[in-house]
């Protein structure tokens, strides 16, 4: 790359670098390796899922093309639409509980006092263990022989038989919970921190002299304050939990009873389980539309506030 | 006396502030200190409950040896996550100083263009684009290969990282290439010798978040690495956990954890500086 770029420079001049010319095209050359990239593994494969998702497409031999007959199909699949509404109920539940967990400690660690942010680099570390060590890890903890939950609660006397956390789906769906918000909760707690330390300080002191007391000044002042903050974390977390999958697949195998197959697990089944490559695709649109929707909520919700720059 | 008193009352919050910090804090680490503790368990005690999480019976690297007699074993995989991960972070700096720098000073076709379609990357979803990913792979001869797995990854980063370069780039005043370019610094040297130091501290923050990406990365690895000579570690673990290789061995699975975590938290605490730097910077776009 370099090479090329250095062989076509042009012989040093003292002119501004942003007179016209053709000095301005070898721009192309240095975005030209991330243009590509994009091409190959972003632009061709999002085309070819719409292309597919028109087809019957077995892994192998030869494929059909069915028009819409994929998306019919959908509307019929039950399975794929409790996926679909498992995925949402477990969204609503995790962010909650994300927001529940990092909205105080973000308060916590907002201002520089002592051992702050030794604190706050402890919440954090989880965060940046992957979601499927994070999973691998937990699996082993809820494990009800060889694991810490279930074990410790019977030498407590806590329950009088070991009691499988996986077995039943309310107390595996809040196991999940515990580990997500466990390992999300640091990230979403410094989105909003950033969000709460930019609210000028003297905001609050003026509020104080008026005599506001820190309920007033939470609702009246840092809350509309931290309108873009506060919807920036809530994507990423619903974003993020309509995609879940490591960990449902990592600790659950989508069991008890398939009760927690997500969205992702169910097309990632019928591609990469069942070889329907045609009406995986077709799920994928659905998807697909479902999280482009979300991002047009997103820009929507971050626009700069009216009348500021 | 009021002066005692509101001495005591601020020893009294300090007090209720710093056991709550210690509490929270031993919460979130503690799931992580008590695998790495018990990975060091003879391989009979990391079968029985973590009560207490260190060994009692011995100090032992039994865990950590058994692992490696698994399928290719812990090192093979070690090794793809390595190559991996350390070509993903390469890759991705090389091909997003070249676009930041690219976006950031020159005017040509479809500049912008270019610019909206890399970012709007971040809209879609990677999950439902699998398929044909796996399919372009194989047309290109990389299927099942590290590299492809690599191309994919280098992808997913480069709407964050070109953001940050560009951004970066942009920080930089025309002044300073003028003046280089009067010594007759040609665009190589101005790139590498000029630009490059002043930007790096952005570079590092692509690099580690590429690095944590693609070292922990699963769902596309389980898709398209399917021989197990290419597993990468997360994949490798999964099959142990799944009871692939026979009956689940946790002292195993707690050594494999292990091995998975502590690089990126080794990372993160070296370089948190420019972690925090980076999230800031997605934050406050």
């Amino acid at each position: 790359m370099t090479t090329i770029a250095a062989s076509t420079a042009a012989p040093p001049r003292a002119r501004k670098l942003v007179g016209a010319g053709r000095r301005q095209w070898i721009g192309l050359i240095y975005v030209a390796p991330a243009v590509a990239l994009v091409m190959v593994f972003f632009v061709i494969p999002l085309g070819m899922t719409a292309w597919m998702s028109l087809h019957n497409w077995p892994l192998m031999g030869e494929h059909a093309f069915i028009g819409l007959d994929n998306y019919w199909a959908i509307l019929r699949d039950t399975r794929f639409w409790n996926a679909l509404k498992f995925t949402g109920y477990y969204t609503v539940i995790v962010t909650i509980a994300i927001f529940a967990v990092a909205f105080p400690l973000a308060i916590f660690i907002e201002k520089p006092r002592p051992l702050t942010n030794l604190y706050r680099t402890f919440f954090f570390m989880p965060a940046v263990v992957g979601f499927a060590s994070a999973s691998l890890l937990w699996s082993w903890l809820l494990n009800v022989d060889s694991g810490l939950f279930s074990p410790a609660a019977y030498d407590l006397g806590l329950i009088d038989r070991k009691f499988n956390l996986l077995a039943t789906f309310q107390p595996a769906f809040w196991s999940i919970i515990a580990m997500v918000v466990w390992k999300v909760a640091g990230f979403t707690m410094i989105i909003l921190m950033t969000g709460l330390q930019s609210i000028p300080q003297d905001l609050q002191e003026a509020a104080v002299i008026d005599g506001a007391g820190p309920f007033a000044r939470f609702r009246a002042i840092t809350l509309p304050l931290m309108r873009r903050t506060l919807a920036l974390a809530l994507i990423l977390s619903v974003a993020g939990s309509i995609l879940a999958f490591d960990q449902f697949y990592i600790i659950l195998r989508g069991g008890p009873r398939n009760q927690t197959l997500t969205a992702v697990y169910w097309i990632f089944n019928q591609s990469f389980v069942s070889f329907k490559l045609g009406y995986g695709a077709a799920l994928s649109m659905v998807l697909l539309v479902i999280l482009v929707a979300l991002s047009l909520i997103q820009l929507w919700l971050l626009r700069k506030p009216e009348g500021l720059d | 006396m009021a002066q005692a008193i509101s001495a005591r009352g601020k020893f009294a919050a300090r007090l209720a502030r710093h056991s709550t910090g210690i509490i929270a804090s031993v919460l979130f680490v503690a799931p992580i200190v008590w695998t790495a503790l018990s990975a060091f368990k003879p391989a009979a005690e990391a079968r029985l409950p973590p009560l207490p999480p260190w060994p009692t019976t011995g100090f032992s690297l039994e865990n950590y040896a058994t692992l490696n007699s698994f399928g290719d074993g812990l090192w093979a995989s070690a090794q793809n996550s390595i190559y991996v991960s350390v070509m993903t972070v390469l890759l991705s700096v090389i091909v997003s100083v070249l676009a930041g720098y690219g976006f950031s000073r020159f005017r040509f076709p479809f500049k912008d263009l270019f610019f909206v379609l890399i970012l709007s990357t971040i809209m879609i979803p990677f999950q439902s684009i699998l398929t044909p990913i796996f399919l372009v792979l194989t047309k290109l001869g990389l299927h099942n290969t590290l590299t492809g797995l690599v191309g994919v990854y280098v992808t997913l980063q480069l709407p964050f990282s070109i953001f940050m370069m560009r951004n970066a780039f942009d920080a930089v005043p025309r002044e300073i290439e003028e003046a280089a370019r009067m010594d007759g610094a040609g665009n190589a040297t101005m790139l590498l010798k000029v630009m490059l130091p002043l930007v790096w501290p952005g570079v590092v923050t692509i690099a580690l978040f590429a690095f944590l990406g693609a070292w922990n990365e699963f769902l596309a690895a389980l898709v398209l690495m399917t021989a197990q000579s290419k597993f990468t570690l997360p994949v490798m673990m999964t099959a142990l956990q799944s009871g692939r290789f026979g009956a689940i061995d946790w002292g195993a699975v707690q050594a494999g954890v292990t091995v998975m975590m502590v690089p990126c938290l080794i990372l993160f605490l070296a370089l948190q500086r420019f972690y925090i730097r980076g999230l800031m910077a997605g934050a406050v776009k």
